[in-house]
């Protein structure tokens, strides 16, 4: 079982520095509550994953490499590909994270990730089948924390699309009964592009994307997603800690508006045209 | 659509008279029953019932931190593990804890030591043990539900009881309480728990896709229930701490 990890000693007084800030609309590194740092999306950067982006937001990096096999479907869905999404902290990117399997926080990543992208049904499942209830295009997106200065949530969340967007799969055809690569590519196409953003609050204050330094000291924290429609497509509270009920009617109309932004961004740099769903 | 371990999905989860697919109205919580001391050798217990969904809370502690390297010097630390039997689900679920059930952990444990007076016993553990007997939709709702009753039952010193349900849409409606069907054919589930002497929200997940105007009705909508469950779980404490004679207490 995992424990909460105990707060820095330097928190309580950070907290109350970051608070008299907020208070003047400011923050430690300049920016106001409901600024996003800058994104950098690159994508395509390795040949031996067949999809990949490297994503950093302000000095926090996140590196999703995608990997495709052919397998069997689940029994209760024949004619679907199936994708499942793997995240690790790695050692390398913080002080605080451990080498081995991942832990709570690495699973809880994966899972709001996974969510995100199965419950706005970013992937048309149905065109990944080969042959309806024995061959399947499974995806493997596996996520890596490269280097951890604050919100590891949102940027995830884009270098998955990324890579997604921009994977070159194999193609495959039913040989004898046995799947072989034809030597041609395809990408899959996109039906939905959700963002999240994570909100972090000190008492009836908040800002957004959180670096480090401010996400040690929070309060409590939350990650909220909307898809290009305007619906909320994922909340997770990932930190212990009490969200005032009367501070939600605002933070949506932000996170709204701040996916919508990280949305723009993202279709500058990868200009996607979302396919309907079959 | 898809459907799950053989179970069909119903033609209508919302009949024509707005009703159900268990006959309740859109904002009615299942039949709710709640115990607490129902084990004898952990230091406090509670069991819950929502419907079909059966949950069983156990709490040990405080007691001494284990491995000791662990123990903190100014606060207690709170182990929280939620767990299914394998024999919970439709399909056998496999033994040990799976990757949905180490997340459920955590933000259970977060929910619970936002309300815990856990400074009180520095260098000391409190355990938490979530066991899900039976599962049929609101399992870790129930579950954060029981394993509160469980903390006060163990006379551990909390600011709130925390209460908790989800809320869902269901074939285009917002519906209070999931049951299994609801979550697995629905459009949406979130999960919501509160503390409500502080009017706050403790956990809060959504899975699945509502519009932003359906969000804050569905938050709303949490709310009426939690305040319900609230009072069930206070009466039934109330209720032990009444039966029993001053030298138990």
């Amino acid at each position: 079982m995992a424990l909460t990890p105990k707060k820095d000693l330097t928190a309580s007084i950070m907290r109350n520095k970051i608070y008299s800030l907020l208070l003047q609309d400011k923050r430690i590194d300049g920016r106001r509550p409901a600024d996003l740092r800058p994104i950098k999306i690159e994508t395509g950067l390795l040949t031996k994953a067949d999809g990949s982006a490297l994503v950093s937001m302000g000095s926090t990096k996140i590196l999703t490499g995608i990997k495709v096999e052919v397998g069997a479907p689940f029994p209760d869905r024949p004619d679907e590909g199936t994708f499942t999404v793997n995240a690790e902290l790695l050692p390398l990117a913080s002080a605080s994270f451990e080498p081995g399997p991942p832990d709570e926080r690495g699973i809880e990543l994966a899972r709001v990730v996974d969510r995100s992208l199965r419950e706005s049904g970013v992937v048309d499942l149905k065109k990944l089948c080969l042959v309806k209830g024995e061959k399947v295009y499974i995806l493997f997106i596996d996520i890596y924390v490269l280097d951890y200065d604050g919100n590891y949530f949102d940027p995830s969340l884009i270098s998955a699309l990324a890579a997604l967007a921009t994977a070159k799969i194999p193609r495959y055809e039913i040989v004898d009964g046995k799947p072989q690569k034809t030597g041609e590519y395809f990408s899959p196409e996109l039906s939905a592009l959700p963002f999240t953003v994570m909100v972090g609050i000190i008492g009836e204050r908040f800002l957004i994307d959180p670096q480090l330094e401010e996400e040690k000291a929070l309060d409590v924290s939350l990650v909220m997603g909307t898809d290009e429609k305007g619906n909320m497509t994922c909340v997770q509270k990932n930190s212990p800690g009490q969200i005032p009920v009367g501070l939600m009617d605002r933070l949506v109309d932000v996170v709204a508006e701040k996916t919508n932004e990280i949305r723009r961004k993202f279709l500058q740099e990868i200009p996607v045209k979302l396919a309907s769903v079959s | 659509m898809l459907e799950f371990s053989g179970i069909p999905r119903p033609e209508r989860l919302i009949d024509e008279n707005g009703r159900r697919i268990d006959g309740r109205r859109p904002d009615e919580l299942r039949p709710i029953k709640m115990e607490v001391g129902v084990l004898d050798k952990s230091d406090g217990s509670a069991y819950i019932e929502f419907g079909g969904t059966k949950v069983i809370a156990a709490v040990f502690g405080p007691r001494e931190a284990h491995p000791r390297h662990l123990a903190l010097p100014d606060r207690a630390i709170l182990n929280c593990r939620y767990h299914m039997t394998s024999f919970s689900v439709e399909e056998r679920k496999p033994l040990g804890m799976t990757r949905r059930e180490i997340e459920l952990s955590k933000v259970i444990r977060e929910a619970l030591e936002t309300v815990t007076f856990l400074e009180e016993f520095p260098r000391a553990a409190i355990d938490v043990y979530v066991e899900v007997i039976q599962a049929d939709g609101g399992t870790r709702t129930a579950g954060l539900t029981a394993a509160s009753l469980a903390l006060a039952d163990a006379g551990i010193p909390m600011a709130d009881l925390i209460a908790a349900t989800a809320v869902g849409k269901v074939d285009g409606h917002l519906v209070l309480d999931l049951c299994d069907l609801e979550d697995k054919y629905g459009e949406a589930d979130m999960p919501v728990a509160m503390a409500p002497r502080f009017n706050s929200i403790v956990m809060l997940q959504l899975n699945g896709r509502m519009a932003i105007d359906e969000f804050r009705r569905a938050l709303a909508l949490a709310q009426k229930g939690i305040n319900e469950i609230y009072k069930l779980q206070r009466e039934v404490l109330k209720r032990k701490f009444s039966e029993l004679s001053p030298e138990e207490v």
